[in-house]
């Protein structure tokens, strides 16, 4: 099922600027012949210019690596992710172990630019390469009565500094609620820029959910599980009054110790301005429906 | 040799005491706004990676907390080591308020830059209310940081200055308070705070006791 979604904009289309004008005005003049679908959803509409590589790839949260945002690009490429393979179980039809190689093959890799908004207040706009968390699901195969799905990271100290540290109860775990699991936008990364994810970004597969809070987006995955019950999630066993299991990116509900209504945009250098923070990370159109009635401030 | 090597750092130290006693304080300032100017350059001209602001926050405060810690080291040094750097210590007690200063200048001005969001930090956040209450404490000391106040306070100035510990816990605090998780780095800062305090209480007592035992 790949390409269900697309943005409106391509990396190509915004690698250069007057390219990028002219096509907007193409597309507004066009706007009223079929091609407005592409410009229907008006966050989209506006710049989402990705972040330099360097950005991506040199500020990282990945406490495995080190607390520091450095640490993780200085200290991943110790990590071996070859030969690497998912263990896939609990309620699926063919559990077992997944060699990524093969997930690989199996898999239409498809270029996805997501805005990715970290639970400290900074963005930036990443060009992932990846295939939807749902097609690899489905060749394990769900059962009916799964409602969430659990996922881990690779506990290997000898190789992850960081877990040598009880910053976090380790292995690092997150999880999700089927509908959000299956929904198109949710995705796992195995590239950005059309290259191999640097360790440090979560080489070789990483969850990516562009309407949570970036650690929400489980990176160097190793285990799978379908459930029924509600997983644990790692930075809400840390801190339960500050983190909840959705971890939905909402401007009205603030972290404890800081607020969400605004967030710095990485790369912008030394002068630049907090820009609002969108409800759902400007994904509202595409996710709210799967929090129709819940109180999101209760369940935050 | 246990005895030469005693004498042998005795001088050692002597000879150090005075070669420090040579350095103007003057100095110490000079060097001491350096890094200042050298973060704000860096900022300015990129080199601070992808989060500038927050990067810049962050040298700033710690070098602050630092200075704060070197401060608190002074009398130790004296008692522990007969290392004498008091003359310094006026100097790096200002600097640290330069730094805390700068520190909060970049908070309000580059980073929030909205005087209602920093009203509402200051009260919602305990550890920005913490940060400011530490670097309020600071304030009276900084005015008092002159040979003219030292005079006229006399003894009250001595007890005036004994808010520099409760400027140092807040400050190490507020360290702790705004990681994510207990973090070693801010945990490492805020017990140095409290084991230098913890020196500076204890060790008069326990000599008074010392010295009374043996008398």
């Amino acid at each position: 099922m790949a390409y269900r979604w697309s943005a409106s904009l391509k990396e190509r289309d915004v690698t250069d600027e007057h390219l990028f004008i002219n096509r907007r005005n193409l597309l507004s003049g066009l706007s009223g012949v079929g091609l407005s679908v592409l410009m229907a959803e008006p966050a989209f509409s506006k710049t989402l210019e990705p972040n330099a590589w360097e950005d991506i790839t040199e500020y990282n949260n990945y406490y495995e690596f080190g607390t520091g945002k450095e640490d993780p690009a200085k200290f991943a490429k110790r990590l071996t992710t070859k030969p690497w393979s998912v263990k896939i179980d609990g309620l699926v039809d063919r559990p077992g172990f997944y060699a990524f190689e093969d997930i690989l093959s199996k898999m239409q890799i498809e270029e996805r630019i997501y805005r990715f908004r970290c639970v400290e207040a900074w963005s930036m706009v990443v060009p992932w390469n990846g295939f939807e968390l749902a097609d690899l699901l489905d060749l394990a195969g769900v059962q009916s009565n799964a409602r969430f799905v659990a996922f881990e990271t690779l506990y290997r100290p000898s190789e992850m500094r960081g877990q040598n540290t009880r910053v976090l109860d380790w292995p690092y775990v997150e999880g999700l609620r089927m509908d959000e699991a299956m929904h198109p936008l949710t995705m796992m990364a195995t590239g950005i820029y059309g290259r191999d994810i640097p360790n440090q970004n979560g080489a070789p597969l990483r969850l990516v959910v562009p309407w949570k809070y970036g650690f929400k987006s489980i990176k160097s995955i190793v285990k799978i599980t379908l459930m029924e019950r509600q997983p644990p999630t790692s930075w809400n066993k840390a801190n339960a009054r500050e983190y909840g299991f959705y971890s939905n990116v909402n401007p009205e509900v603030d972290h404890p110790r800081w607020s969400q209504a605004s967030e710095r945009k990485l790369g912008g250098g030394l002068f630049a301005k907090r820009e609002p923070t969108m409800k759902f990370n400007g994904y509202e159109n595409e996710v709210s429906m799967l929090y129709k009635g819940m109180n999101l401030r209760k369940h935050f | 040799m246990n005895g030469l090597g005693s004498i042998g750092f005795g001088h050692m130290l002597q000879g150090f005491n005075s070669a420090l006693r040579c350095i103007p304080v003057w100095l110490v300032y000079l060097v001491g706004t350096v890094p200042a100017f050298l973060y704000f350059w860096l900022g300015i001209s990129n080199q601070l990676g992808p989060n500038p602001i927050s990067d810049l926050e962050h040298l700033l405060g710690t070098l602050a907390l630092q200075l704060l810690i070197a401060g608190l080291c002074i009398t130790p040094l004296r008692q522990f080591a007969n290392l004498n750097l008091i003359k310094f210590r006026r100097a790096i007690g200002l600097l640290a308020f330069f730094y805390v200063f700068l520190h909060l200048l970049v908070w309000l001005v580059l980073d929030v830059g909205q005087t209602s969001q920093i009203i509402k930090d200051i009260i919602k956040r305990p550890y920005i209310t913490i940060g400011m209450l530490s670097f309020l404490g600071m304030v009276p000391l900084v005015i008092t940081s002159n040979n003219i106040s030292v005079r006229r306070l006399g003894s009250k100035w001595r007890v005036l200055h004994r808010i520099t510990y409760a400027v140092c816990l807040l400050g190490g605090l507020h360290f702790v308070m705004l990681r994510k998780g207990f973090q070693l780095e801010p945990l490492i800062y805020l017990s140095l705070v409290v084991v230098l305090i913890i020196l500076r209480v204890n060790w008069k007592r326990v000599r008074q006791g010392l010295s009374g035992n043996t008398a």
